[in-house]
């Protein structure tokens, strides 16, 4: 089906089941440990091995020599494949670094052998064994080094006017330096696959992944091999957040594994190899300058931005999103990626955005501060309806001053602190901050079949279900469309062997599947019309399908009673059109927080954390919010504890276990409050949907930092806000007053 | 076992592994297993690889995430974090003695009535935790911010994120799993 021009009003205006809260139908499976996690597979492949991986403890060189006579000695190993074994593999379009093959070390941890054996105890024990050696080579590892060697923020992405003279005749102006810190997915569950290559031939691989077409065609390219003869399975992810949209080195050490030993291997990452083996968010220094008039109206914008790539990588684009999310005539944007040898950077959720609105979102409450404007009016004054560097292109919708004035209304922003570090409970000193947030909601072709025989229908695609809710919510598009009750549709995921879907990443997933499994609805409903028995041969448009029922003129009928017990089976695919071009289609939130912090020891504590939202049809709001519930917890991560610490004479992240690396904890998140605007946008998809996943963590972590400078008078500039970077300041406050 | 030698090195591969088994007895979830296992045999695998009850989950193996939390006679414990050998005779309770997908326990219901998970996979650990925390509580076990230690402890909201910040969940789920808890606490009240 077609997707060519703005949607009409259709049955999801009246919906029963889209858009109405719904719980996860996988949730009795996933509470009860019964939903089976790729690592989990007893039963899919008997004789399954075990395959432990080594990682290399250079981050750029050549291994000089390696010996694995000891380790192939060891009890109960069945084999072992050093990268020398092994010619260079082929590279996947996703991949920077060579994954496996080869003397040639391009970072950290990068994975250099996997033993395989009966167990997990002994295939570890025997890697110890194996011996290494390496010619290390001198490489750059330290962001600001480069910088200031360079001295370049990057060729303009975009330059539209005069923004330095118009920085120069402005009243108001401000120019400043923000840093973010390089970031780990840590999803809880490690990247792991089981692989049945034992033939050399056809392969079979059960993993955690989110786009199950792409890491296909990546094991193809790798191994130099024909897709078809490759089936992929990931019905259950847990999580992804970006870590797990590429093909890694699970999968191909367990691949090779499988085909030395002559039976299926699986492998897990080790915690510890994750985060240098891995992908991760890059760090970025931002440079914004902004320029106003004494009225509040912002007249230039001039981002630019570094951030960290091994050679061949793209980085962290910090800066797109400052090209359209607010008015101003003149406007320089600028991404520059530096070459470092630390791990593969890659996309993590909201990838650019999380940390451009992280800077652009406290270098605004710093414009709005010297304006002595309220930052909400600030915002309002600026926001735009089109495209500032091309006015003919409106945005299909944009709510975001709706956001703003709902959030301000029901935070209680009109009681809040005015002047920054002038309110105190006690040792706490009290903040309030806000920020305003923007992510694209692009959408992705995507094909689904559905099976319908004695009124059940089977749902099949091989988008994945990372957290997401994509079961449920392709369940009630499937119902609405069908007329059918929700537990009469059952819906697999996750499996090569169904039509290839959007799969899930880039805030994607929801609008394009959901579209995906409407188209072939529809296309079995056109089936079911061509079949029935009536008189005048009447169109699928002129049937309702309703309550189990197939309801037209002259037909009154069961679906349980079509296709006389055989099963009819109908299969499309949602292919959007090229109008969407003319339009930008976003997605807007507002954020507002309230923080303490602590006046002598700097500890900052969250109280209350609010979001609203503009992302169109919520399809279901129950796992909707529970999406930016998870990006406000990751940004409170972002804002206040972390960041992967770079060892910068030996090329590699420190911290890299979750211990280290302090994602948010329980006792580190508030009371969280999240508000849907009623925005269907007809433009987006047939169900007028878009997503929110990556909404929720953008604009967060710059809400806090506004928080914690209201609370304190501190402004840092540089995430995460932990409390040695605010004890200065807060001392120095103290002294003065 | 085979000492190491003077350098400090093991003699051969098998000593350089620590190849030894141990005979052990696990009851799990009622159900009694005479086992025969490699000494660095975790309980977690142990329970994941040779029970094949994979419902506690993987996350760290190096007890930072929680996602292992079973209870060991009757208190909870990070199963990564343990030998299984040093568990011989022991009552373990996993997410599996818990309830099944047909006939769920009170959290199990409560987690899926209040979204208390995305991608599942911190959720058994989860639900161990939350379980094993309101008996804590009732049993007068004091948290890190238990104002009165001379009264019954209340279940507030800070009581509750303290004794569960030893699960992780990046899918942020917590605000959620606060709800849970509370349900199943005030039903129980
Ligand atoms: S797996 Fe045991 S604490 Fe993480
Ligand atoms: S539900 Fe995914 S980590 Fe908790």
């Amino acid at each position: 089906m077609d997707f060519n021009q703005a949607s009409e009003e259709n049955l999801f205006d009246h919906a029963r089941i889209v858009g109405k809260p719904h719980a996860r139908i996988d949730g009795r499976l996933k509470v009860s440990g019964q939903a089976p996690y790729a690592y989990e597979r007893h039963d899919v492949a008997a004789g399954q091995l075990v395959g432990y991986p080594l990682g290399a403890t250079i981050a750029k060189g050549r291994i000089t020599h390696m010996d694995a006579t000891q380790a192939l000695k060891a009890p109960g190993v069945a084999a072992v494949v050093t990268t020398l074994d092994v010619a260079p593999l082929n590279r996947a379009e996703s991949n920077v670094a060579r994954l496996f093959g080869g003397d040639v070390v391009e970072h950290y941890h990068q994975a250099i052998a996997v033993v395989v054996a009966d167990t997990l105890e002994r295939a570890r024990g025997a890697a110890n064994l194996i011996e290494v050696r390496y010619a290390e080579e001198d490489a750059e590892f330290d962001l600001e080094a480069a910088l200031e060697r360079l001295q370049n923020l990057g060729e303009p992405a975009a330059d539209v006017g005069d923004v330095e003279a118009a920085i120069a005749k402005a009243p108001v102006t401000l120019d400043a330096v923000y840093r973010t810190s390089a970031q780990s997915h840590a999803m809880m569950e490690p990247h792991a696959s089981i692989v049945d290559w034992s033939d050399g031939k056809a392969m079979t691989v059960w993993l955690s992944n989110q786009m199950i077409a792409w890491t296909r065609q990546a094991l193809a390219t790798t191994f130099d091999i024909d897709a078809d003869a490759i089936r992929l399975e990931s019905p259950y992810v847990g999580g992804g957040f970006g870590g797990k949209l590429w093909l890694r080195a699970d999968t191909v050490l367990a691949a090779l594994g499988s085909r030395a030993a002559g039976r299926p291997v699986k492998v897990a990452l080790p915690r510890p190899l994750m985060f240098n083996n891995t992908t991760h968010r890059s760090a970025t220094i931002q440079r914004l300058r902004i320029a106003a008039g004494e009225d509040g109206r912002i007249t230039a914008f001039d981002h630019a931005a570094v951030s960290h790539t091994l050679p061949g990588g793209s980085g962290e684009d910090a800066v797109n999103q400052t090209r359209c999310f607010y008015a101003g005539e003149n406007r320089r944007v600028a991404h520059h990626a530096i070459d470092l040898h630390l791990p593969e950077s890659a996309d993590m959720r909201a990838p650019g955005e999380a940390s451009g609105l992280a800077a652009l979102e406290i270098a605004m409450d710093e414009m709005a501060e010297k304006l002595d404007m309220d930052p909400v009016e600030f915002r309002i004054l600026n926001d735009t309806q089109v495209d500032p560097e091309d006015p003919d292109k409106p945005f299909s919708q944009r709510h975001f001053v709706e956001c703003l004035r709902e959030g301000a209304e029901r935070f209680g922003w009109e009681a809040r602190n005015r002047t920054p570090g002038g309110r105190r409970e006690g040792a706490w000193l009290i903040g309030h901050g806000m920020a305003g947030a923007y992510r694209g909601a692009p959408t992705l072709d995507s094909g689904a079949r559905v099976r319908l025989a004695r009124g059940r229908l089977v749902v099949e695609t091989d988008m994945t279900d990372i957290g997401t809710g994509s079961y449920t919510i392709i369940a009630q598009t499937a119902a609405e469309t069908m007329g059918l009750a929700m537990e009469d549709v059952e819906v697999r995921l996750g499996n090569s062997a169904y039509p290839v879907s959007s799969g899930s990443g880039g805030q994607f997933g929801a609008a394009s599947a959901t579209a995906g499994v409407y188209a072939a609805c529809l296309a079995l409903q056109k089936k079911i019309a061509a079949q029935l028995k009536v008189g005048a041969q009447l169109k699928a448009e002129e049937l309702r399908f309703d309550q189990g029922r197939i309801l037209g003129e002259g037909v009154d009928l069961a679906l349980a009673d079509v296709g006389d017990g055989d099963e009819l089976v109908a299969e499309d695919k949602i292919h959007f059109g090229d109008f969407k071009e003319g339009l930008q289609i976003g997605t807007f939130a507002a954020h507002f927080i309230e923080v303490a912090v602590h006046a002598y020891t700097g500890e900052t504590r969250l109280r209350r954390m609010l979001a609203v939202c503009d992302a169109g049809r919520i399809l279901n709001p129950i796992t909707a919010r529970s999406q930016v519930l998870g990006g406000m917890t990751m940004a409170a991560g972002a804002a206040l504890s972390e960041g992967l610490e770079v060892d910068r004479a030996r090329g590699f992240f420190t911290n890299h276990d979750l211990a280290g690396y302090e994602v948010a904890v329980h006792a580190d998140i508030p009371e969280q409050e999240v508000v849907f605007l009623e925005t269907p946008d007809a433009a987006s998809t047939p169900l007028k949907a878009k997503g929110v996943g990556e909404l929720g963590i953008c604009g967060v972590p710059a809400a806090i930092a506004n928080a914690v400078y209201n609370a304190t008078g501190v402004r840092v500039r540089d995430y995460p806000i932990t409390v040695d970077r605010l004890v200065e300041g807060l001392a120095e406050r103290a002294a003065h007053s | 076992m085979h000492p190491p030698d003077q350098l400090g090195r093991h003699r051969d591969a098998s000593a350089a592994c620590g190849d030894d088994h141990s005979p052990c007895t696990l009851h799990v979830n009622g159900t009694r297993h005479d086992l025969t296992l490699d000494n660095r045999t975790t309980l977690l695998d142990a329970l994941r690889e040779h029970l094949a009850l994979t419902g506690a989950k993987k996350g760290c193996d190096h007890g930072q995430c929680g996602a292992c939390t079973v209870a060991v006679n009757g208190t909870r414990i990070n199963a990564c974090l343990t030998l299984a050998v040093m568990h011989d005779g022991d009552e373990i309770t996993t997410i599996e003695g818990h309830g099944t997908p047909e006939s769920l326990d009170a959290m199990q219901q409560a987690f899926i009535d209040n979204d208390a998970f995305q991608c599942g996979y911190c959720t058994p650990g989860q639900i161990c935790s939350a379980t094993a925390i309101l008996e804590e509580i009732r049993a007068g076990l004091p948290s890190h911010v238990t104002e009165n230690l001379s009264t019954a402890i209340d279940l507030t909201d800070a009581e509750i994120r303290e004794r569960m910040s030893g699960n992780l969940c990046r899918c942020g789920a917590y605000a959620n799993i606060l709800k849970a808890i509370h349900q199943v606490a005030e039903a129980h009240s």
